[in-house]
């Protein structure tokens, strides 16, 4: 029972983080809350429904697709949406990527319809037996694949150089593009993997909860959001940490029969660190310069 | 419609700009402008009234119009965070519930106390109108206490953390009212099925009514050394600090304004539909109401009161695309923004008393040549509209 309850917070903390790197990837390099990032996970999800429940298709080529669609979708919200905006104030990019996620859930419900599509299981292994635990392989899968992810990432970003460029245009966008580094294709770069990392979530998120609607984006955009804001966004140890807390929080809130009360404790929860700690858990304090 | 007040304090001898005939340029003095304006208030509340009863505009229609007016309002008051303080509030539907469950649960109290009737409100009394009144002012500053409690942390983080923290409070306010009958075993706010039996006590006229009373305060307040405080917080908040402002109180002065006005929007809101349901005024309606504020121009009254106007019309008129009309929003909402990231009107602001002294002084755009005239450019500085 224990165990259950705590596999549960990791595979609902570890969708979260995947979901809070992209957040604080797109932050870290353009200062953009990217409203509609949550939306990007709907996308992934419907196209997984797509392949498996109208097509037939093979789950392993409706993961393909969906992290697939997600990335192309990212670099094209971009390049259509953000792009044209990178010197204006960053209130009118933040309405942009608003303007953005209304569009795709609006699309979605025009496409689709308003009502939740199930998406078929991706895999007919329900559990799987440790010792004499029976563990939910969904759940062990979720977690095995967000630290390989994680790594992954952190690898990418700490030993490659492309990774090096994004963190140089994260430090500072003018003295990167003097350096010679093509900042745009770096903020693109950037965008597909956090796009992608969202694929993932949404392969993960179906296999969880086998849903797929318009709108299922917002609510998990926004609490992986707050899980970035928690852990300091721009970081990435602090995304995982933020979502795993926010995870935990919504299991034993749900486990103490409070379950109408999950999304105000998380919220509670995000007011109290950002008070005491204004910059998250793992935030740089930045000096302002006069 | 709801061109109303425009009043423009500005020192009565104009003194701005390089001018040939010094001294010669007439002006208004300020008793008269706000004559003007009163006179102007006036008969379009007039007009709009008779044309209500006449039977030009129905039933629905009238509707529509008092929601205009309460968005007006709410945009307006956001205009105040937004605009004018430069933050970016992302809670204000928050404010709005507080306010609306503050204002009905007062004012069926209070009627069952006086023992006015849900028909009473309907013909109208004294009694009716000061209880629908005091309504409005407690609502207003049950809003404005909710503003004080998030304010004061708030305001201590920057631009987006701001932002989220106040997208949490009205999360946070709307699971509260949702859940907190069945967890206190209050009867308070109804829970999900919603709070009923709220008397229709909105009206045109006090709707556009407190929409003038509202821009007026605002703009009385952003003239004032208060408002100026304010701006100069927004323009540069380390500098504000440097000549002695106290950018704490001013940042709450101006966040807590905001709240207060938007709880007077709430309870109009509530008396309008009749019923209070959480899940409204969730962090959508929020965005709703930025929306109409930056698409407008940050800043300008007359930006926000316009594309309030607007964005409440269009979705009505467009019922019968309303598959489409969302995805319709959404693209324009981008296209404005890429093309003119600054809102449709800029910081610009429109002020009868100043086309007066236009015509009085013979200052047309077509007769001017070079150096413009005082008053011609007022750039940030926001005037009025209602």
């Amino acid at each position: 029972m224990f165990i259950t309850q705590v596999l549960n917070g990791l595979q609902l903390g570890s969708i979260y983080a995947l979901v809070a790197l992209g957040y604080t990837m797109v932050y870290g390099i353009i200062l953009l809350l990217n409203f509609a990032h949550g939306d990007i996970i709907m996308v992934g999800a419907y196209v997984s429904w797509l392949v498996m429940a109208q097509l037939g298709l093979n789950p392993v080529l409706a993961v393909i697709l969906s992290v697939a669609a997600c990335t192309l979708m990212g670099v094209l919200i971009d390049k259509v949406a953000y792009a044209p905006l990178r010197n204006a104030p960053r209130l009118s990019i933040l309405i942009t990527a608003i303007g953005v996620s209304y569009f795709l859930e609006n699309g979605a419900q025009l496409v689709f319809g308003a009502d939740a599509k199930v998406v078929p299981a991706y895999t007919d292994l329900q559990t799987i037996q440790v010792g004499d635990l029976a563990l939910s392989f969904p759940s062990v899968l979720t977690v095995i694949v967000t630290i390989v992810a994680t790594v992954a990432l952190t690898l990418v970003v700490q030993k490659t150089k492309l990774g090096k460029a994004m963190r140089a245009v994260s430090e500072d966008m003018g003295a990167a593009r003097l350096m010679g580094i093509n900042v745009n294709s770096t903020i693109s770069f950037t965008f597909a993997v956090g796009s992608a990392l969202a694929g993932i979530g949404a392969v993960l998120y179906a296999m969880a909860y086998t849903q797929a609607s318009p709108t299922m984006g917002m609510m998990l955009g926004t609490k992986a959001f707050v899980a970035a804001v928690l852990g300091g966004i721009g970081s990435i140890p602090g995304a995982v940490v933020g979502g795993l807390l926010v995870g935990f929080a919504e299991v034993i809130v749900t486990a103490l029969g409070l379950s109408v009360w999950k999304d105000a404790v998380v919220f509670l929860l995000l007011i109290i660190v950002l008070v005491v700690r204004p910059t998250g858990i793992f935030g740089r304090t930045m000096n302002e310069k006069v | 419609m709801e061109e109303e007040v425009m009043t423009e304090k500005r020192p009565i001898i104009s003194t701005g700009g390089p001018q040939p005939a010094a001294g010669k340029r007439r002006s208004l003095s300020m008793p008269a402008r706000y004559a003007i304006n009163a006179v102007l208030v006036l008969v379009i509340l007039i007009l709009g009234e008779l044309m209500i009863d006449g039977g030009a505009i129905n039933r629905y229609q009238s509707t529509v119009l008092e929601q205009v007016g309460i968005y007006i309002i709410l945009a307006v008051s956001l205009n105040i965070a937004t605009g004018y303080l430069g933050q970016l509030p992302l809670g204000h539907a928050g404010f709005m519930s507080m306010g609306a469950y503050g204002c009905s649960i007062f004012i069926i109290r209070m009627s069952e106390v006086l023992g006015i009737g849900a028909r009473d409100f309907v013909t109208g009394s004294p009694m009716t109108f000061l209880l629908v009144l005091g309504g409005l002012v407690v609502g207003g500053l049950c809003a404005a206490v909710a503003g004080i409690i998030i304010g004061i942390p708030a305001l201590r983080l920057k631009g987006d953390y701001l932002a989220i923290i106040t997208l949490a409070f009205a999360e946070i306010i709307r699971v509260v009212m949702l859940n907190i009958d069945s967890v206190l075993g209050f009867e308070l706010t109804g829970g999900a099925a919603g709070l009923t039996g709220i008397p229709g006590y909105t009206s045109f006229l006090l709707v556009f009514g407190c929409v003038a009373v509202v821009c007026f305060l605002i703009h009385t307040m952003m003239k004032s050394r208060h408002g100026r405080a304010i701006l100069a917080i927004r323009d540069n908040e380390i500098a504000a600090e440097a000549t002695g402002v106290n950018t704490t109180y001013y940042k709450t002065l101006a966040f807590v304004a905001s709240a207060f006005f938007a709880g007077v929007a709430g309870g109009l809101y509530a008396g309008c539909v009749g019923v209070l349901q959480p899940a409204v005024f969730g962090f959508m309606k929020s965005i709703e109401i930025l929306v109409m504020v930056v698409l407008g121009g940050m800043g300008s009254m007359l930006g926000s009161a316009l594309s309030a106007t607007v964005l409440t019309i269009l979705p009505e008129a467009l019922r019968a695309f309303s598959e489409y009309r969302m995805i319709a929003y959404a693209v324009v909402l981008v296209l404005v923004m890429i093309f003119r990231p600054q809102g449709l009107l800029g910081s610009y602001d429109f002020s009868l008393s100043r086309i007066i002294e236009r015509v009085m002084n013979r200052d047309f755009p077509w007769s001017r040549k070079s150096a413009a005239p005082a008053g011609a450019d007022d750039g940030k500085e926001a005037s009025h509209d209602a």
